[in-house]
Parts: C-alpha cells; sequence; structure tokens
C-alpha cells in the first residue's frame, strides 16, 4: 500500500482502475507531489521565474496596446516592402504582402491570447462546476458525471475539437471553444478529486461536527481548500489552450487571414520557408517563449501552494 | 479476478457506446447536415426531388432516432458509410490509410518511449552538474513546442539547409524520419516528466533507505528497487500518450504530405466530410477504450498489490 | 535482561568501543539557509551494550542515527566531528566506501516497517539480497539462507513469507523481516531507529524482545534511537538525554531514572505516564456526585456497525455487540489496537455514522434514528477532539475563525459576542490572545491541539470526545495537555471519553475503562480493577506489554493532575 498512502491526497486509490489513481494533469501532481526538497531544481534551464514573468508582461502588454512597441500597420502592407529580410527598419523582416512580421506578431497577441484565456475559462467554469457537483454530491450525480468525463477523456483531443469546429463552422472564437471544450474533462476530473479528499479530512468532519449544514461546510471548508490546486492547472491550461489554438490556427479553422494570429502566421510564412525561412521562424519563437513562460509559472503557482 | 475483467470490459463497451453517441449527437444530429450543404450548391443544379434522392442514399433523411440505430447497427458491421468528397465507402478509405498511420505512429512511440528513458537515466546519473539540469528542463521545453512548427523546422534544418534527409521523394523509410522525430519529441515529454517525477518520489521512500543500508549502491538501488515502482505509473497515461501520437499524427501527415488517418482527418474537416470524420473519432475512442483496457487487466499482473485487492475482491 | 555495564567495568581491560561519536555537528539546509540540527555531541557505544538515544522531536536523535549510517536526507549534512566505527573514523567516508561497511559492520532496523520494504520485490528477495550485495552467497544459496533468517526471527512459514510480498504481511510481521535483513550479516552495530513505534504495544513486546535476544546472541551493539522513555528504561543500558541537538544528561540507566541530574531529564521522567504506574489521579465525578450527577450521560447498548457494500458482499463486522455506560463527570477510556473498533465506537456515538444495530443514547437523546434536529441538538452536547490537530484544523482559516465557526451554525449571536466568546474560550485553554490572528502553520503541535479544543469547547458541551487527542504529542507536551484537560473537566463538570492505545496515559487520567478487541468489548469497569486484577488474557497481555515495567518509580515524583481542588 505504501506507494499509494504517500500520495493519496491525489489519487483515488479506492478505485480498482489504476488510472484514478494518477492525476490527469502533470500541473496538479506538481502541485501536491513529493515534499520540495533542495535536490528539485527549476524545471526550466536558466530564465527562471522572472524571465517568465517578464515574457509574459512583455506579451500582455502587446495584446492590450500593441501601438506601443510597433507604427506600422499589421494588415496593410508596404508596397515595395515584400519579403525584406530582417533590419533595422523591420525588426522581423516583412512577409510576401509587405507587411511587417514584428508588427504582425505584436498585433497578433490578443488574438492568440485572448482565445486561450476565453478557452480556459469555458473548461475552468464548466469543468469545475461538474466536479464540484460530482465531489461534493456524490452518489449516482457523481457516477453519472464522471462516466461522461471518461467518455470525453476517450476521445483524442485534437479529434474532440476538430468534431467541434466541423460543426460549429471556422473562426476564433468556435476555435475557442472548441479547445475549451476539450479541457472540461480534465478541470472536471480535477476537481472533484481535490474535492472528494477535502471532504474526507478531518476538518470537515470537524466542521460539520460542530453543527455545520452541507452548504455551509461547503462553501467555508472544501471550496476554499479544493480549488487551490486548480489555479496551477489553470495557469498550465492556458500554455496548452495556447498551443491548440495555434495548431488550428495553422491548419487553417481559426482566424481567418489578414488576421496576425499567430499559427496562421507560421502557416503563411511556410510558402516562403525556402526564401525567407524567419518569416516561420519567428512567430514558432514566441509561441514556444509564451508556452514556455506559463508553464513556468503555473509550476511556480504549485510550488507555493504546497 | 473473472468478475474484475468482466466489469473491466463491460465497462469499456460502455465508455465507448457513449463516446459514439456523443460524436454522433456533434457531428450527424445537428441541423445543416453535410449533404445539404454540398448538394444545395447551385453548381450542381439538382433540384429538391434530386437532393432528397440523394439524401436517402446517405442516409440522411428519417427521423434522428432511426439514422442513429440505423449507423449503430452500421458500424458495429463496419459499415462507416461513405465519404461526401470522395464518394467512396469510408471503410476503405480508412482500410488504405491505417496501415500507413501505425506504422508512423508506432515508429515515434518506440522512439519517444527511448527518448523518455535516455532522459530520465542521464539525468539521474551521478557528477553531471549543470549538464543535469540542462536534461531535466528537456521536457518542458518539448511540451511548449508546437508540433506543426517542429516538423516545419525540422525540414528547413535537415532538408534544406544541412540537406542531410531529403523531402522530395524520400525513400520509404527515409521519409519517415523527420515524421517520426517530429511527433516523438512532444511525446516524450509527458513520459520523462512522470519519470523523472516518479523516480525523484520513490527515492524518498524509506525502502530506499533501508536497501542504501544494507550496502546497495545508489546505481544499485536505481536499477533494483526504484526502476520498477517509478516505470508501473508510466502505463496508466498509456491511454493519454496514445491521444497525444494521434493528434501528432494529423499534425505531422498535413505538414509532411503524407497519407494517413491524420490527413484523412483534415480532408474531412476541411470538406465538413462528417462521415470520415466520426468513424475516425469513433475508431480513436476504441483505441483508447482498448489501450487502457489492457492497462487495466496488465496492471494486477505487473503489480502485486492490486492483485492480493483484485483476489480479496473476487 | 543485559549484561550489564558494570559489570564490563569492572573488568581489567575497558573493550574499546564499537561507536564513538565526537563532536558530531549536523546541519540542514532549508529556504531560511543552513540550520544547526545537533551541535556538537559526543557518546560512545560499547560492544554488546544497549544505548538508548532520547529525545522529543526535535531533539536530533535520529539525524544522529541517520548521519552515522551515512543516510542523512539530502539537505542535510554532517558539519564536522568524528564516527569511529570500530576504532575506525568514517566521517569523512564517501557513499561508495560506506557501502562496503553498510549492512555487513553497522546495519539499520527502520522506523516505519509498513514503508521500508519495496512494495514489488518478494520478501525472500529483499532479505537475500544483502548476502548477494556483499558477495557472502548467491542465486539458491541467499534464497536458502535468507529462508533461515526468517525463520529465526520468528516468521511461521518461512518459505511461504520468502515467496509473499509486503503488503501480505502484518506490520509486526514487517519489522521482524527487517530485522532479519538487518542481522543477516552478524554486524557489530545495529541502529533501531524508533523501530517500534508505528506497531501496537504487544507487538512492540515482541519485536523489542526480539531484538534483545538476537543482540544477546551475536553479541551486537545496539544503538536504540526512541521518543519513549519507558521503552528506553525497560531495554537500554545506558540512556543518552538529547534536547534540541544537545546532550542534557548520559549515563547507566538506573542512576538517570533514579538521580536524574538535569531539570530536563527530571521533567521527562515526570511526564512519561509509562514511568509513573502508581500515579493515580482523583476521581473527578467525587465533585459532581454532591449534585445532580451519577446519572448516565452516554449509554451504548447492544452496538452493532457493518462496513461493506451491501447487497451480495459480506460487509466486515467492525463492532460487534458493544455496550458500555458512562456517568456524568467522568472520564471513561476506549483502548484497544489498531483494528479494535475504538474509533468506530466514537463515530456511532458522535453520530457521523447510522449504527447497524444497537442503541446509542447521549444525554437522553436517542441517536438510533435522530431526525435532523435532534441531530443538531446533539452537535451542541458533544465535541470531537482528533488526533492530529495538523488534519483536524483547516489551514486557511484563522484560529479565531476557527474558533468561532461552531457559533456562527446556530442561533446567531452579535459579532461582538461572538469574539467575547472566542477570546474567553482561547483564555481558557490556556493559549495568549495573539495566536487569534495567526493560521494554524505557525503554531506548534500543542498549540494546535489546545486551538482544538477551544473549538469543541465553544458551544459549551456536556462531553468530549477525545480520540487519541495526546498520542501524537511530546511527552511534555502531552502531560501538559492532559493536565489542561483534567483542570476543564473539574470546571466544566465536562464528560470525556477518552480514545486511545496507550494504556498508561488511560490509567493516568480515566475512571472507568472498556478493552476492546476485535469489535468486541472484552472487560470493562473501573480502571483500578481492570489494571490490577485484569479477568480476560486479551487485558492481561495489554497491561503486560507496557513498556517501564523494569524501572518502576515511586509517586514521589511532582503529580501532573493539580487534584487539589477537592
Amino acid at each position: 500500500m505504501t506507494i499509494l498512502d504517500t500520495a493519496e491526497r491525489h489519487r483515488n486509490i479506492d478505485s480498482p482502475n489504476p488510472l484514478d489513481w494518477i492525476s490527469p494533469a502533470p500541473a496538479a501532481e506538481e502541485a501536491v507531489g513529493a515534499p520540495a526538497k533542495v535536490r528539485a531544481k527549476p524545471i526550466l534551464i536558466q530564465p527562471g521565474l522572472v524571465l517568465a514573468y517578464i515574457i509574459l508582461a512583455v506579451a500582455l502588454l502587446w495584446a492590450v496596446a500593441p501601438g506601443l512597441f510597433t507604427s506600422y500597420d499589421p494588415v496593410q502592407g508596404l508596397p515595395g516592402q515584400q519579403l525584406k529580410a530582417p533590419s533595422a527598419l523591420h525588426f522581423l523582416g516583412t512577409d510576401a504582402l509587405g507587411r511587417d512580421l514584428y508588427t504582425r506578431l505584436v498585433y497578433g497577441a490578443l488574438h492568440s491570447l485572448s482565445g486561450a484565456v476565453a478557452a480556459v475559462a469555458i473548461g475552468l467554469l464548466v469543468g469545475t462546476a461538474l466536479g464540484v457537483i460530482a465531489g461534493s454530491v456524490g452518489g449516482w450525480i457523481d457516477e453519472v458525471i464522471m462516466r461522461l468525463v471518461d467518455v470525453l477523456l476517450s476521445i483524442p483531443v485534437l479529434l474532440l475539437s476538430l468534431s467541434i469546429i466541423i460543426l460549429l463552422g471556422f473562426g476564433t472564437v468556435n476555435a475557442a471553444i472548441a479547445v475549451g471544450f476539450t479541457s472540461i474533462a480534465s478541470f472536471a476530473r480535477l476537481v472533484r478529486s481535490e474535492v472528494v479528499s477535502v471532504r474526507r479530512s478531518e476538518y470537515v468532519e470537524a466542521a460539520f461536527g460542530s453543527g455545520g449544514t452541507f452548504f455551509k461546510v461547503l462553501w467555508r471548508h472544501v471550496l476554499p481548500n479544493s480549488l487551490t490546486s486548480v489555479i496551477a492547472f489553470t495557469a498550465l491550461q492556458v500554455g496548452s489552450a495556447i498551443l491548440q489554438l495555434s495548431t488550428l490556427g495553422f491548419l487553417g479553422y481559426g482566424a481567418p487571414p489578414p488576421t496576425p494570429e499567430w499559427g496562421l502566421l507560421i502557416a503563411e510564412g511556410r510558402n516562403y520557408i525556402a526564401t525567407a525561412w524567419w518569416l516561420t521562424a519567428a512567430p514558432g519563437v514566441v509561441v514556444v517563449l509564451v508556452v514556455l513562460a506559463v508553464n513556468r509559472v503555473s509550476q511556480a503557482i504549485g510550488r507555493a501552494q504546497q | 479476478m473473472a468478475r474484475y475483467i468482466f466489469s473491466r470490459v463491460g465497462q469499456a463497451l460502455l465508455v465507448l457506446w457513449a463516446a459514439f453517441t456523443i460524436s454522433f449527437v456533434l457531428l450527424q444530429a445537428m441541423p445543416g447536415d453535410a449533404v445539404l450543404i454540398k448538394f444545395q450548391n447551385p453548381e450542381y443544379g439538382l433540384n429538391a426531388v434530386q437532393i432528397a434522392e440523394i439524401r436517402a442514399a446517405y442516409d440522411a433523411d428519417g427521423s434522428v432516432v432511426l439514422q442513429y440505430v440505423h449507423t449503430i447497427g452500421n458500424f458495429l458491421t463496419g459499415d462507416f458509410g461513405y465519404s461526401l468528397q470522395a464518394g467512396v465507402a469510408v471503410s476503405a478509405q480508412l482500410a488504405a490509410n491505417l496501415p500507413s498511420t501505425i506504422r508512423l505512429a508506432g515508429l515515434a512511440f518506440a522512439a519517444a518511449a527511448l527518448l523518455a528513458v535516455i532522459i530520465a537515466v542521464l539525468s539521474n546519473l551521478p557528477g553531471l552538474g549543470r549538464l543535469r539540469s540542462f536534461i531535466q528542463s528537456l521536457p518542458s521545453l518539448f511540451v511548449s513546442i508546437p508540433t506543426f512548427w517542429l516538423g516545419i523546422m525540422l525540414i528547413q534544418i535537415f532538408s534544406f539547409r544541412l540537406r542531410l534527409v531529403p523531402v522530395i521523394n524520400p525513400g520509404e523509410w527515409e521519409g519517415l524520419i523527420l515524421p517520426v522525430l517530429t511527433i516523438a519529441l512532444p511525446v516524450s515529454a509527458p513520459m520523462a516528466q512522470i519519470l523523472l517525477r516518479n523516480i525523484d518520489e520513490v527515492l524518498t521512500r524509506p525502502f530506499v533507505s533501508v536497501a542504501r543500508a544494507k550496502g546497495a549502491s545508489h546505481t544499485f538501488v536505481l536499477w533494483r528497487h526504484v526502476a520498477k515502482n517509478a516505470l508501473l505509473p508510466v502505463l496508466t497515461v498509456a491511454g493519454v500518450l496514445f491521444g497525444e501520437l494521434l493528434a501528432g499524427a494529423v499534425i505531422t501527415e498535413t505538414v509532411f504530405g503524407l497519407n494517413g488517418i491524420g490527413s484523412l482527418a483534415e480532408q474531412a474537416v476541411n470538406f465538413q466530410d462528417v462521415a470520415v470524420l466520426q468513424a475516425i473519432v469513433v475508431i480513436s475512442a476504441a483505441a483508447f477504450v482498448t489501450i487502457n483496457l489492457a492497462v487495466d487487466l496488465l496492471y494486477p499482473v505487473l503489480d502485486p498489490r492490486l492483485k492480493a485487492k483484485l483476489g480479496g475482491v473476487a | 535482561m543485559t549484561v550489564s555495564l558494570g559489570g564490563r567495568l569492572e573488568g581489567s581491560v575497558l573493550p574499546s568501543p564499537v561507536l564513538d561519536i565526537s563532536g558530531l555537528r549536523i546541519s540542514y539546509l532549508d529556504q531560511n539557509g543552513p540550520r544547526t540540527a545537533v551541535h556538537g555531541i559526543d557518546f560512545s557505544v560499547f560492544p554488546g551494550e544497549v544505548v538508548a538515544l532520547v529525545g522529543e522531536s526535535g531533539s536530533g536523535k535520529s539525524s544522529t542515527a541517520q548521519a552515522i549510517i551515512g543516510l542523512l536526507p539530502e539537505n542535510g549534512r554532517l558539519e564536522s566531528g568524528n564516527i569511529r566505527l570500530n576504532r575506525l573514523e568514517i566521517a569523512g567516508w564517501s557513499q561508495k566506501r560506506l557501502d562496503g561497511i553498510r549492512g555487513s559492520v553497522i546495519s539499520l532496523v527502520p522506523q516505519d516497517p509498513g514503508n521500508s520494504l519495496n512494495p514489488v520485490r518478494t520478501i525472500g528477495k529483499q532479505v537475500a539480497e544483502i548476502l548477494v550485495i556483499h558477495g557472502k552467497a548467491s542465486g539458491a544459496a541467499a534464497d536458502a539462507r535468507a529462508i533461515e533468517l526468517l525463520e529465526r526471527v520468528g516468521l511461521n512459514q518461512p518459505a511461504l513469507r520468502a515467496k509473499q510480498y509486503p503488503h501480505e504481511l502484518s506490520g509486526g510481521m514487517k519489522q521482524r523481516v527487517l530485522i532479519a535483513i538487518a542481522i543477516a550479516l552478524k554486524p557489530s552495530l545495529i541502529i533501531a531507529d524508533e523501530p517500534t513505534s508505528a506497531l501496537d504495544v504487544t507487538v512492540q513486546k515482541h519485536i523489542l524482545d526480539l531484538i534483545d535476544e538476537l543482540r544477546r546472541e551475536f553479541g551486537t551493539a545496539v544503538l536504540l534511537v526512541t521518543h519513549d522513555l519507558g521503552v528506553a528504561a525497560d531495554r537500554a543500558d545506558r540512556l543518552i538525554v538529547l534536547k534540541q541537538g544537545r546532550i542534557q544528561e548520559q549515563g547507566p540507566t538506573t542512576n538517570i531514572l533514579t538521580n536524574p541530574q538535569s531539570a530536563y531529564t527530571h521533567r521527562l521522567l515526570a511526564d512519561a505516564p509509562s514511568l509513573n504506574v502508581r500515579q493515580r489521579r482523583v476521581a473527578a465525578v467525587a465533585k459532581a456526585e454532591h449534585g445532580k450527577a451519577g446519572d448516565d450521560i452516554i449509554v451504548v447498548e447492544g452496538l452493532v456497525q457493518d462496513f461493506g457494500r451491501g447487497g451480495k458482499d459480506k460487509g466486515l463486522r467492525a463492532l460487534d455487540n458493544v455496550s458500555f455506560r458512562v456517568r456524568r463527570g467522568t472520564t471513561h477510556a476506549l483502548v484497544g489496537e489498531s483494528g479494535s473498533g475504538k474509533t468506530t465506537t466514537i463515530r456511532s456515538v458522535a453520530a457521523f455514522q447510522k449504527p447497524t444495530a444497537g442503541k446509542v443514547i447521549v444525554d437522553g437523546l436517542d441517536l438510533s434514528a435522530p431526525p435532523r434536529e435532534t441531530l443538531r441538538l446533539l452537535r451542541k452536547k458533544i465535541q470531537l477532539v482528533y488526533q492530529n490537530p495538523f488534519g483536524s484544523l483547516d489551514p486557511r482559516q484563522t484560529i479565531a475563525g476557527i474558533v468561532e465557526e461552531p457559533l456562527l451554525n446556530f442561533e446567531p449571536i452579535a459579532r461582538a459576542k461572538r469574539a467575547e466568546i472566542v477570546a474567553s474560550t482561547i483564555e481558557k485553554v490556556g493559549l495568549p490572545l495573539d495566536v487569534l490572528q495567526r493560521r494554524p502553520h505557525a503554531l506548534s503541535g500543542g498549540q494546535r491541539q489546545r486551538v482544538a479544543i477551544a473549538r469543541a469547547l465553544v458551544l459549551n458541551p456536556q462531553i468530549l470526545i477525545l480520540d487519541e487527542a495526546v498520542s501524537a504529542l511530546d511527552v511534555t507536551v502531552q502531560a501538559q495537555i492532559l493536565s489542561l484537560l483534567d483542570t476543564l473537566q473539574r470546571d466544566l463538570g465536562l464528560t470525556y471519553l477518552f480514545v486511545s492505545h496507550d494504556l498508561a496515559v488511560v490509567r493516568q487520567i480515566s475512571d472507568t475503562v472498556s478493552v476492546l478487541n476485535g469489535g468486541k468489548i472484552v472487560e470493562s469497569g473501573v480502571v483500578e480493577d481492570v489494571f490490577e486484577h485484569p479477568q480476560s488474557a486479551y487485558t492481561r497481555e495489554l497491561i503486560d506489554a507496557i513498556p517501564g515495567k523494569k524501572h518502576p518509580l515511586h509517586a514521589s515524583r511532582s503529580t501532573l493532575t493539580n487534584s487539589g481542588n477537592i
């Protein structure tokens, strides 16, 4: 039993299904894994948390006030400036229509980040609600919700989002809904396992023992204590949503051209890969940096909660 | 034990049935079906009667319930309907495309597993210093790279710049090198992360101290005591890894212009070819459920504690 | 029981020590930088001798043991000092070099048998492994020797055990396996780090007897690390008393027990229940009897509790026909080992679960079929204090919030009035008012338990259920909490239902007792009667197993219960 006992907080060891023993999200386990040891160095190579925060701050500023970072127009190309290599004038060169790539990246932040946030919000709200209901009410409601979650988890994430796209059609909002829908199941599962473990704790029993009603105890103890680990998981999901949205954008299911969405930029740049490789490389690097930064912050939140 | 197997198989079938239903609801029961979208196009010059006939041929008429029953019956007999876009049986398309995707995904899985183990072993070698934290940081880098971009960059670097791997008319296996790598890197990341975390966690358990107190060396303890305890839980995410593999295949086949289930799915979305996408969704769900079932049935064989638990129940 | 130290000293030549420690300093690196845990200690262990390192949590006893065998946690560091093993200086040795002597010259019996065996390897392989590592045997020969060793440590069916996995063995059996590993190569020193603190008292006795017997047979010296003075007093030739990384006192066991030199040792001895068996409190009910008391506030009759999924599954019968009565204003103890059903019993009394059959009547309220309102009424009468104050206090609430919470569940009380009640309750349990704004993690274990008691008291209940409420605490803190409970009982006329595995504590503080075994009450009655003239064999075994009998102390020492207020 040892392996199970140490990690009981996160694994439903009563279940005969070994899958239930392990929480589905790396962040969740990170958040409550073995006690922090000196050996556990930051997983990032060097940059550390500060760099991650700086990257996120810049990305957010790009989204909020793109005008501060560039004076070019993201959509209107400059005549005679097509496919210029990076220079002092055009920091990251220009694309086939003479648009400044750096400017398009700056303006693209709004599309990519807001899409990711909207997607995660859907997963967070619906998933958390389902998880809280399943975990706190229990009984057959719990059974039904969790079987539904199992079913959603059985369909690979990308196929599930493609199914929703085929249903709703292409576009930024639909892509965000599709991505958000795919994260409902993992949110629900995490939240339920947290709620169940908090419900088993002695302070919850003590709260009932001092006359607390179901809703009072739920509000005072179960929710605050079970939702903390959701924060780190939410951050992690933002990173994954950015990736998924850029994938959908790349496949052409997201924002239509000439929207400067990051995934779409990579797709557009790809046609000129042999001559203007930076058109593909630069947006990819931006995506990688932002996702790394988000994941790093998520990890830090998880650690802090221990 | 028999009861355990029976209940696991039952649950698996239930999940599969529900997955089919969800995909049916999402894809077929909604208004504005694909047949209408395609054939209402004035280019075809069809009148309402002709459209109705076509709808009947595609089994798109009748009540939703009837369609549902019909479709489920067809799926059970291996009839997945007809592709609107290609006009051939979906089952034929699947048969033509499955082998290449299975080969791609299989190789990628092997490569990913190898990579994950290499990362885990390397980061537990003594005396690595800074290199060790670099190796440990690789998985989080790998999960942060968009797969499609990785594929493009690999082509750019290895084919165009270094000219190591041809992209135009490559040999059968040569052409798989970059796609396999493209899928393997992101799939290796969660495996490596779980392995690293488990190894760290197992190393803190009292039985490791006891083994050290017997005089066992660090390396001996890692292989004899830690390895199995750390590897077992990786099995439990096999299903999730399968999903990642499949997603990787969709993207990689698109990027590299390979034939397979992935590119089939991508085209299905482009042309709103619902029957094809539903078949792929249901088949993937079936594969996922089968993998998890296999893990569930295998786990008690590998983990003595679970065997006892089940033995007690049965 | 042992070769006496005195005998050895009379010999003309003093043998060289197996272990000689001098100036040992250990520090740990945590978020706040390095923190010294052991401040330069010196001691020796001679061949064939049992030396006990005794101390409360944070005394550095386990760190010392880990440092000797070279297995400090990763953030621990041996700062300075000498560790001489058979005159060989091993303090600076690399792990690789230490591997050669670990297991063969020095071995370990760990604290927690439940987690100390690899769950996915067979018992036999794990025993044989030590022979293989040191090249003493291999293959079938090692397996055969492993079975011999298992037999030697008293496991029945050793050949079968060798093929089993750890989860198929009980805690005591696992500890025997670990002892078999420790003695396999006849080392000159065994470090036994709290070898029995995770085990039931009867199992503890058998395990300690086994270590004693083997050590005599092989002439091995034992360094016994323990928090339990009773165990140390019974088993050790010499005691080393540690407090916060410094040695307070060391010397022959009898000397220290009869004539402690340091104030700390004095206090430790006075507070250890197992060493003060003759000390008895004056019954709390004596006062109450003059008043209205005398009635039974808790009546449990024929209580049966089954667990299981119902239906075809044959559930587990956790309680079988349990009956007892508790008089108002007295302390009734439920004692038993793990799995005896004592926790199940109190959960039924506190109405956290419905009895399968039988009656529970608390202050006239029948809990067999309680309507919701009865249940809420009951909550005001009966409160529970848990074993582990880490788990029973919500880490996110302030102390004020925790203590106030029960008040919010009943008739509304004005905010100012609530604050007043909370403050007076906090004072009642002997805490300063400045804890109110802190959170549980900022408090010590004893303070947390006081908070838990305050929360239980804030509704003015008549009954407190104390579920192993002092078991997780250090002995000096335990004594303070017990004394607090005694005062509260006398001041407030409380009735206690006291659940414990520790018979010495039970004997000290309760009026009546029920002994539970396997879900049944095997004996019940007034504490003196049960302890002096136990009727059932099981009770006798339990009482025999209480450590600390070898050196009974006289009740002349300052008593812990302030019984002077009659």
